[in-house]
Parts: C-alpha cells; structure tokens; sequence
C-alpha cells in the first residue's frame, strides 16, 4: 500500500539526512521523497510517498513526529488531498513518429520543451497515476531518458 | 563586550547547574579544556572517552539529571558512539560536548576530522554542528532541553575550533520554547478513565512496569496505586528499583531470564498494564503469543512506543507520574483477592533459586552476600551478560536509581564507567559494580579513573574464565561448542574442557592489576572468605577490585530460549 505524507520541518542543514536516516534505520521503504521550502522560508515540506501496511505508516508517523527538526506530520491516509508530479521525459522521434507524439502529449497538457531531428523533450505534470499513463502510452517510441520529481502534495479545504 | 564560544559553554554549564564533566582532552577542545582549569565545575579525567560517555550515563542514571562528557574532534568524539548508543536505548539525559576542526576545514578530511553529527544521528535524540558562534548559546540551551525532557536520550554538540574562539554578543537564555519539539506531560482524562474502568472488572491485573517510571520518578504514585487495586508489578531490567522487590506484590523482573511468577504471571493476566516499558524482545520473548489473554494498556511518553511491537488496547501518552496522579484519584480496586493468592503460592512454588555448593563459589551467592552485607543498601551496577542477569536476580532493589545497567544496548564495559559516575554523584554511598571477568576488561582501564579522583568504587568479578553467558547459550543450544568464549584459552587448545586440561594461568591477574593501578585486589577462593572480603572492601575507603573465583559453568535461570514463548521457560534446577 502507497501512503502520502506530508511533513514540515525546520529548515535546516542536516534535517534532509534526519529524514532519510530515519527510513533507512528502521526499514521503511520510500517511493519518492520532494523537498522544498515553503511560504514561511524558515520550514521546509518534506511530501514522501511510503510503501506499507497501516502498521507501517502508524510508525512512520510517530517516528517523524519523534524527530526534533519536525514540525508537523500530516498523513493523507483519512483527508483528501491535491497531488502533483512533474515528468520531463527524452523520446526517439522522427518525422513520422513526432506528431504522433505530440498528440498523446497534448491529451495530457503536456509541453514540448525541445525538437531535434532525433529526440523530442516532453514536460507534463499531474497525478502520479496520470504521469503513470502518460509514460506507458509513450514507452512504445522509446525512452531515452526521463525524470520525475515524485509527488508535491497539499490538503484540500 | 561579548563572550568567545568557550566561555559560553562554561557559562552555559552554570547554568544548567552542572557539577561535573566526564572527558578526555585534545587538539580540537583546548580552549575548553582552558577554561575548566580554573573553573569551579569538577573535571574527571578518564582514560578512554567511552569511559567518560558511560561515567556520565552512570551520574545521570544515579542522580536523574543530565550528565555531560567531553571529548576532542576525530577519534575523541567517535570513541563515545557506544556510550551515546548506550545512553540513547535506555533513553538517559546526556550532554556531548565534542571538538571539531575549524568550520573552514570541515570537510577537507583534516587531521582528526570526522563527520560525527552524521555518525551519531541514529544514536543521539538530536545533535547539534555549530556553524556560528551566535547560535551557540540558543544551541547549548536546547541540548540541555531536549535530552532532559519528554523521553530523554543523548544530545550531541560538535563545536568546531574556531567557534570556540569566536566572540559573541548573544546572551545564554533563560528560558526555552521550540515549535517543533513539545512533549505531552498531560495523560488524557478520558483515557485515564478507561483504565481506571478496565482495572475495575479485571480479576488477574498485573503491572509491567519499565524504565520510564524511574525517568518520571512515579514510584510512591505506583505504590499508592498497588496499595488501592492490589496488583502485582513485575518491572524490566530498567524498570528494577521502581517498586520495593520485598513487597509482597512484587513478582520482580520479567522476561528471558524473569522469575518464573513473573512470567506465569504475564502468560495468565487479563489486563496488563505497561508503564513506561516498550515490549522489548527481552521481555516478551514470541511477540504473538506473550500476554495472550489480556487487554493492554500502555502510558508511556513516547506514542511512539505505543503499538510499535504489539497492538495497544488502551494506549495513554503522558508522563508517568501524571497519568498515576490522575488515576490513583479515580481507581476503584477490582476484585483480585483470587488472583493474589495464586500469585502467593507461585512465587512459594517457584521461588528464584540456584543450587548452592559447599566449597566453590556461585556467583549468584557472591550477589546475595553483597545484598546482605551491605543492607541492600547500595547502587549497583553491572557489565552485561551472565553478571548482569544474577546481579538482576539475587539482590532486592527497594529504591528507584539504585540499580544501572545497560538494558537496551547491552553494553559490555558499561558497569565499571557508570559506576564511577555514580561514585562522583554520591560519594558518601557505597557503590559497586558486579562485572564479569570479560567485560570489566572493556574499560578496565578506568581503575586510574577512580583511583586518581579517590572514588571507592567497589567492583565485584564474578569470575568463571569464559564470556559465561554466550558460553551458557552455546552449552545449551549449540552442542557445547565453546567456539571464543574462553578467556584461558591457550595455543593448541584441544576444546577439551576440563579442569585439568584447561589453561590456568590467570589472564590478567586482576588483583596485580588493581595494584598496579594503586587501587586495592583481592582474590576469593572459598565461599567463607566472600563475607570477610565484602566487609573489609566497604571498609576501606579506596577504590577496590575483588576477583571472585566462581563456578565456572552456571548458568543463568530460569531462561526462556530466545524466540521462544515465555512459556517455554527452562527452569534449570529441577
């Protein structure tokens, strides 16, 4: 099971290590970790995707809560919540692939960043399940590189 | 006029009250060393950092304030990672103060240079790298906060050389707030009430009490609450102390090597009730089948602890003490009068024992003697292994803080260090350290540690000649295969394990080496000199080292397999 949560933290140096350590010393597997600041420029939010079972997430929870530089853990198990995720992804193109290409991106509201004879670089952001889609559509044109910045994520309401 | 770095810390150590610092010098901590030369604060020189890490462990545990340690930058500082390691498990208020190279060095791999803040993160509560001398005494004031409130532990501040130089102007504060870091002191009502409610139709109760009741000094709350409910206690190794072992409630320790009654009594309960314990392996043994008829409720501090190894039914996060307080005002007793009685003739039945012999020592009589001797009146604290478990077993602690050992970590070495600590906190008392030949070795070298500063620590080996508790496991599950367990092992040894075929020759000759560190050795043979030898040890007013020469091959029990359901406890004398 895939958990979404959302921590502040103090911003400070070290507070990043505090957090993966964390998942690292007590065998908590992370699916994606995003970090940046916030509005109030001395809190960071930390928005990490978790894998495991209710058990798990309880515990990631409380140890979070458990580390100094954190201020706040929400868990976005039982409140509905906004996600994003930016992919920018390098596929093969040719004349005849390209605007086959260009289509499928459109569908998603994606953005062309580059066009060369050989390649085409695609942004596009949404859902993880969307990114998820958009990835399998294209895979077939071939992917040369891609990069994903994991999921952002905020309360509704 | 400002302030350089080091005057801060010794302002700082002022006023955090502070009476004594646990360290070793060097490059990177002159300028702090510099400053404790004329300086009211009483410095102890110890012989290796890990000893000044556990010596400040010892004085916490002893004292319940926080203990602090010092050391120089590079192999200083990582010499203390298993003192602060130590500290963290058994969640002990320790100060580190460690050297660095100067900020503009850091990360050139410098002479004695190592990232210890990332070395120490898993095993200290918080830790601190000073950057900037304006943080200092904000940083200072917030170590002393966190490792001394919510559930303690090991706070770490690396000081680089030049901050210590450095001038600032910032005053230490006085008084502390920090966003991210409030523990709840506060037990809900609500949840309070649902216990009191549960003990109330509970007919077999039993309290399953830690180290957390010592942290928040709850023990005359606990026994009130026994007084009115009639409910036995049983405690963890750490929890010793915190409810008088000659009560006739008391089911003393439980677990691997918990007295039978404890045990019967955990596997039979119907409402278990931790306080400020955290269901270690130690004491549950096979998680899914310990306590399997109780409903469980839990206070502890930490929600953390709560449901982290098995499923809470009445979780209550607060400070012992509080929650107690508010319970003890609502508690109806239950109706356990049948349940005491079965306790009563278990603990008749099944009473802690060994077999005893006529000439050579056991070590669990070495205990029993030191408990009669000195009137149970005594700190005690222990290495870790077979020493540990009889020094648990054989003595009656009545007094929470009388009894330090490392549970969580089991850190061998750990008993001779902290005992020192504990000496430097009360040197009126009398203080000793039940070791075992192995590991009063680890930090032995603590001898110019005690003798230097006139602490007549007490240290009682329990000596059999082999790191008797992994050797017991290996007699008992793994064919008596003594594979690096015999201390007497000599080239050529044929694993023929006799008295007569095995070495004799005494490595270290313990009592030659008390000496040669002017302390006082004495060597035990026969059982009717263990007596006179304890009373003229607490006789003289130096630091002593008794080499007790026991039973080679005892084991420890009663003993519960570990993995196994404490139910399938190995009684061992019957």
């Amino acid at each position: 099971m895939k958990h979404t949560v959302s921590v502040l933290v103090e911003n400070k140096s070290g507070v990043l290590a505090r957090v993966a350590g964390l998942f690292s010393g007590r065998g908590f597997n992370i699916d994606s970790l995003t970090v940046g600041e916030t509005q109030d420029p001395s809190m960071s939010r930390m928005t990490i995707v978790v894998n495991g079972d209710d058990a798990v997430l309880e515990q990631v929870n409380k140890q979070l809560n458990k580390l100094i530089d954190v201020v706040k853990v929400q868990d976005f198990k039982t409140a509905s919540f906004v996600e994003a995720e930016l992919v920018v992804m390098k596929l093969h193109s040719n004349s005849k692939t390209r605007s086959e290409i260009v289509q499928i991106a459109d569908i998603f509201h994606g953005k062309i960043l580059d066009v060369t004879d050989k390649n085409i670089i695609i942004e596009a952001t949404g859902t993880t399940d969307k990114v998820d889609s958009l990835i399998n559509l294209l895979r077939p044109y071939g992917i040369k590189e891609m990069a994903r910045t994991g999921k952002v994520a905020l309360a509704k309401g | 006029m400002g302030k350089t770095g080091a005057e801060i810390i010794m302002e700082a150590l002022r006023k955090e009250k502070v009476e004594a610092v646990f360290g070793y010098p060097g490059g990177a901590v002159i300028d702090i060393f510099d400053m404790l030369f004329n300086s009211d604060i009483n410095f102890y020189l110890v012989r290796h950092e890990q000893g000044a890490a556990h010596a400040a462990d010892g004085y916490a545990r002893a004292t319940g304030k926080v203990g602090v340690c010092l050391a120089t930058s590079g192999p200083g500082a990582t010499n203390l990672v298993t003192g602060l390691a130590t500290a963290y498990m058994d969640s002990i208020p320790m100060v580190a103060l460690c050297g660095q190279v100067p900020t503009s060095m850091i990360g050139n791999d410098a002479f004695q240079e190592a990232d210890i803040t990332g070395i120490t993160r898993p095993v200290t509560k918080h830790n601190y790298l000073v950057k900037n001398v304006d943080e200092l005494p904000q940083v200072i004031k917030e170590a002393f906060y966190i490792a001394s409130s919510g559930r303690p532990g090991p706070v770490l501040i690396d000081l680089p050389k030049d901050i210590q130089k450095a001038v600032t102007k910032v005053p230490y504060p006085d008084t502390i707030k920090m966003r991210s870091y409030q523990p709840t002191y506060e037990g809900h009502i609500k949840q309070v009430e649902k216990l009191a409610q549960a003990i109330k139709k509970a007919k077999r109760p039993v309290i399953y009490a830690g180290g957390g009741m010592l942290i928040s000094g709850a023990h005359k709350e606990l026994l009130e609450l026994v007084d009115k409910t009639n409910i036995p206690v049983t405690t963890t190794l750490l929890g010793l102390g915190c409810f008088p072992e000659t009560h006739p409630l008391s089911l003393k320790m439980l677990g691997m090597h918990g007295s039978q009654f404890a045990n019967y009594a955990v596997m039979e309960t119907d409402l278990l009730i931790s306080i400020g314990a955290r269901f270690d392996d130690r004491v549950t043994g096979k998680i899914d089948e310990f306590a399997p008829n109780a409903k469980i409720a839990h206070i502890d501090i930490d929600p953390s602890a709560i449901s982290k190894n098995l499923t809470v039914h009445i979780p209550v996060v607060g400070d012992a003490k509080d929650v107690l307080q508010k319970l003890n005002k609502i508690v109806e007793p239950g109706d356990t009068a049948e349940w005491c009685e079965t306790i009563r003739k278990w603990k008749e039945q099944y009473p802690l024992a060994y077999k005893d012999d006529a000439d050579i020592i056991k070590p669990q009589y070495v205990v029993e003697k030191i408990y009669e001797v000195t009137g149970g009146d005594a700190i005690i604290s222990t290495e870790v292994g077979q020493n540990q478990m009889w020094a648990a077993q054989f003595f009656k602690y009545t007094h929470p803080r009388q009894f330090l050992s490392s549970g969580g970590l089991g850190t061998m070495g750990y008993g001779f260090p902290a005992a020192i600590g504990a000496q430097v906190a009360f040197p009126d008392k009398l203080v000793f350290d039940i070791a075992g030949d192995g590991s009063f070795q680890m930090n032995i070298q603590e001898l110019a540690t005690a003798v230097c500063h006139e602490l007549p620590v007490k240290v009682a080996i329990l000596n059999n000649g082999y790191l008797g508790m992994v050797r017991q496991w290996q007699e008992l599950f793994y064919s008596k295969r003594y594979s690096g367990t015999c201390l007497l092992k000599e080239k050529g040894c044929i694993h023929n394990c006799d008295e007569k075929s095995c070495g004799s020759t005494l490595i270290p000759d313990f009592v030659k080496v008390a000496e040669g560190y002017s302390a006082v050795g004495m060597r035990i043979f026969k059982k009717q000199d263990v007596v006179p030898a304890l009373e003229e040890a607490i006789k003289t007013k130096r630091t002593v080292v008794m080499d007790f020469v026991v039973a080679k091959e005892e084991n420890v029990f009663p003993m519960v397999p570990a993995g196994a359901s404490l139910r399938q406890m190995l009684s061992g004398i019957s």
